[in-house]
């Protein structure tokens, strides 16, 4: 039976050391990283669903703590990570375009200046964090809505709204720090990246790690195109 | 034509299979051959089926009697939770995915290997440390929130090691992420020419459908268990109701990946006896398409359900109509399965091998555990079974009775395959009959104790129960035997058993024209393909003919 | 390399995405401060939408890729719709009982 169903197709090797055993061509090999990569992508999707669905129930339940809780986060410092995450992603698009022309040296560049700005990023993330803290806004710890608001010349919030601006802030951390913590460790990534790139490890033909590496930053930025909305502008205008 | 020539002639032992090709601890630990990672896998899952089987004995044993004599209701509450946690988390999620499917899709497909060898190797390792926790919080002492971790009980109250075992299950977890992700690449991207989605075989349907929910599902139970561990570890008050968070969300998202979750572990045993029936009915599959859209179906459906699970934790009754609405409708696919199953069963040249014993006992057992499950669907009579035996029941029926008894059919017709040699027939055949037989005393009379009443998780219960318990307990060591059995003959074929050759059924798929074992890449020369799977009775008129 | 492997983009149309979304961002922060009523998430989330489908199209090459990866995000967002929509209409509905 076997002889009547099966013919020799001779595999095209071409003892290229970057193409693996598995792979019959490069871009089989190729194009199966990206779509496995995209695959990747697809769960991350659904990681950070979790907390946007939780998200959506509990600002449905207690729209004037979200309101109350969001409008004391600092805009200013939000508006600016948002502009320098973009500005990381187009540093990151711009490397991807280097390694397909080949340049290794814009490579290098490049990607040093995505580093630079998600480091950037992640110094204004931890300025935020601090400011939090003195606010006694980190849920669990000494959390009091109210604590330094009446010095600040703000409105002080009745108790029960008070607690619940506990799980607007539980979600802020839970979401912000999810997200902190993917660009900590596409920063790790990104050193290696650096590192390898220089020794010229990503030819034009074979520069793949870096194009799916890209996907992950901008998956990255764009989970936070949708946190910027949803923690710092819930309602900024003076009525409500 | 070479099936016949083969069985005339002694056979032998191939000379270069993936067993062979290279020695030493590390030619395993660093591998990155499916196959080879398949077979840890076996060992490893094998290991944490027993743990859990131990568990299961001392709750058996527990409930012989109606005191509470044997154990502390605190201990019970141990038992059985890390019953739950090992079995689930532990054996049946990543089961026949990572065992059969891990071994046999990349041959079924006709490549040389999955698309992420190295990703697949590390799903192994982050496996074992998940495990690893799971048995670091087993050691210091258990944890007994239910395999469920209900808030706020699991973040509020318990004092128990639920830290420990809710990271194992989320490093666990991203394991199982891992083999869904190469399980679909290599489905889409590495299949050899010829091979069309519709020649492929429904074994590798059943998985890409598992695999499908494992990619898009697991990641929300990896963010429900952070949140959990967040808010014991530092009080954040997500589903803390006294700060204004809500245990019902917890529940909606633990069921968005659980309930699925039950589909990950039966639709790769659908495909196993999606193969088994065919080959030994000796018969073409009847509905081809209909079993793999099916699957696909299930596995969509599979998300909408969920809080089928939650109707009396206080949902709305609009939303609970919905989800009973929609549970019924995961039904159609699942009897479209088992009425093609039944029609390629008629008319068939039946021959009873042990693994068509366990495929035709997966059928009617699993046919049994999917009724109940509709009893469960069903609003009225859920709220008066609901955490009773009756669910435990049901549970088994599809997981032991479907699941369990669908692995043990795999591994013993891929069995020669794996290892080239053939398992021994008669203790084989016993072997079934005794699962049979100690699975049905075991779990039916729980449908009667649920029905009565019997509430699940205690220790204790009236004394009118204890006749059926008895009966339970005396089919649970029916059951271990039954279970012990394959252990030891599997054990022992290794080095006694007959040489296989490749093709001991005389059964259609590519995995069968290769080498039993096969060598490292699967194939000499890559296959083509040119015919629709299951082309049993072309084949057997040209058997005949050379015969 | 066959289509759809290498499609090299130029930096203008990078440039000019880069622009388009530092506009957004000035203007959702913009939108925010006004009072729209209902409708001010609304603005704010299609803003987020836009400025994530420009990253998918163009950033992430979505646009040049095969139809193949369209349709798996496609399908995440899919499943992602099931969990928020079908977990609300268990909140949503809960108060119609009273």
């Amino acid at each position: 039976m076997s002889d009547s169903q099966t013919t020799t197709l001779q595999a095209h090797h071409h003892h290229d050391p970057s193409l693996l055993v598995q792979f019959d061509t490069a871009y089989q090999q190729k194009d199966a990283s990206q779509f496995g990569m995209w695959v990747f992508l697809i769960t991350e999707i659904m990681f950070f669903g979790g907390l946007f669905g939780a998200y959506l129930i509990y600002r449905n339940l207690y729209n004037p703590a979200f309101v109350a809780a969001s409008t004391s986060i600092a805009i200013k410092w939000g508006a600016i990570n948002t502009a320098v995450l973009i500005c990381s992603s187009l540093t990151m698009a711009m490397g991807v375009h280097s390694a397909a022309l080949g340049a290794r040296k814009l490579l290098v560049f490049w990607l040093g200046a995505t580093l630079v700005l998600g480091s950037v990023f992640l110094g204004i993330k931890g300025i935020e964090y601090y400011d939090k803290y003195t606010e006694h806004h980190i849920p669990g710890a000494n959390f009091d809505f109210n604590y330094d608001r009446a010095e600040k010349g703000e409105k002080l919030v009745p108790a029960d709204v008070a607690t619940q601006t506990s799980i607007f802030f539980a979600l802020y951390f839970a979401m912000t720090g999810m997200h902190a913590l993917h660009m900590i460790i596409g920063a790790g990534i990104l050193v290696f990246l650096i590192w390898r790139a220089y020794h010229g490890a990503y030819p034009p033909h074979h520069y793949t790690m870096v194009e799916n590496f890209g996907l992950y930053w901008h998956f990255v930025d764009i989970i936070w195109i949708f946190l910027f909305p949803l923690l710092y502008l819930v309602s900024r205008s003076p009525v409500h | 034509m070479s099936t016949a020539t083969q069985t005339s002639l002694a056979l032998e032992m191939p000379s270069d299979t993936y067993l062979n090709s290279s020695y030493g601890v590390k030619s395993w630990f660093l591998t990155g051959d499916h196959k080879r990672i398949a077979v840890m896998y076996i060992v490893s899952i094998s290991l944490m089926f027993l743990l859990g089987g131990v568990f299961a004995t001392l709750v058996r044993l527990e409930l012989l009697t109606p005191a509470g004599d044997l154990f502390q209701s605190d201990t019970y509450n141990k038992l059985f939770t890390m019953h739950g946690v090992v079995m689930i988390f532990g054996f049946l999620v990543p089961s026949i995915p990572v065992t059969i499917g891990n071994f046999l899709i990349p041959i079924m497909v006709g490549a040389r290997d999955l698309a992420f060898p190295k990703i697949n190797l590390a799903s192994w390792y982050i496996y074992i440390i998940g495990m690893i926790f799971m048995l670091a919080a087993i050691i210091s002492g258990g944890v007994d929130t239910g395999w469920t971790f209900y808030t706020p009980l699991s973040t509020q109250y318990l004092t128990t090691h639920v830290m420990f075992t809710a990271i194992g299950i989320l490093i666990a977890g991203f394991s199982s992420i891992f083999t869904g992700l190469n399980f679909i690449v290599t489905v889409h991207r590495m299949r050899a020419p010829g091979m069309t989605w519709f020649r492929l075989p429904l074994f590798v349907w059943s998985n890409y459908a598992a695999s499908i929910i494992m990619v898009l599902g697991t990641p929300v139970l990896a963010i429900t268990l952070i949140l959990v561990a967040l808010e014991r570890g530092l009080h954040i008050g997500i589903f803390n109701p006294a700060l204004g968070g809500d245990p019902v969300l917890f529940q909606h998202m633990f069921w968005f990946y659980s309930h699925p979750a039950v589909y990950i572990m039966i639709l790769p045993g659908f495909g196993v006896i999606s193969e088994i029936i065919p080959c030994f009915a000796r018969k073409r599959i009847f509905g081809y398409s209909a079993i793999a859209f099916s699957s696909i179906a299930i596995a969509v459906f599979g998300f909408l359900v969920w809080a089928h699970h939650m109707f009396i934790a206080g949902i709305s009754t609009y939303s609970a109509l919905i989800f009973s609405f929609v549970t019924f409708l995961v039904a159609i696919p699942s009897a479209i399965k088992v009425f093609n199953w039944t029609a390629t069963l008629y008319k068939g040249s039946i021959h009873f091998d042990t693994p068509m014993l366990y495929a035709l006992a997966f059928i009617g057992l699993f046919t049994i555990g999917g009724l109940t499950g509709l009893f469960l669907g069903a609003i009225g009579v859920d709220m008066h079974v609901t955490a009773t035996y009756f669910v435990v029941a049901h549970f088994h029926y599809v997981m032991v009775g479907g699941m369990l008894v669908a692995y043990l059919a795999g591994m013993h017709f891929w069995w020669p395959k794996m290892t080239g040699r053939m398992y021994p027939e008669a203790p084989a055949k016993l072997s079934a009959l005794i699962v049979f037989i100690g699975f049905n005393l075991t779990f039916f009379p729980q449908f009667i104790l649920g029905y009565m009443g019997m509430p699940r998780r205690y220790h204790s219960y009236p004394p009118e129960f204890q006749v059926l318990n008895v009966l339970s307990t005396a089919g649970a060591s029916v059951l271990a035997v039954g279970l012990l059995m394959p252990m030891f003959y599997m054990l022992w074929s290794l080095k006694y058993g007959e040489i296989a050759g490749n093709n001991p059924y005389r059964a259609t798929g590519l995995e069968w024209q290769t080498t039993s074992p096969p060598p490292t890449h699967n194939f000499h020369e890559t296959p083509i393909v040119t015919q629709e799977a299951y082309d049993y009775e072309s084949q057997t008129e040209e058997v005949e003919v050379v015969g | 390399m066959s289509a759809g492997g290498d499609h090299i983009v130029s930096p203008k149309i990078y440039v000019t995405i880069w622009l388009i979304l530092l506009a957004f961002t000035g203007i959702t922060v913009a939108a925010a401060y006004q009072n729209f009523g209902i409708f001010n998430p609304i603005i704010a989330l299609t803003i987020a939408c836009t400025k994530a489908t420009l990253v998918i199209l163009f950033f992430m090459h979505v646009k040049y890729s095969p139809k193949m990866i369209a349709l798996v995000i496609g399908c995440g967002l899919f499943f992602l719709s099931i969990l928020m929509v079908l977990t609300c209409a268990d909140y949503l509905s809960r108060a119609w009982i009273m």
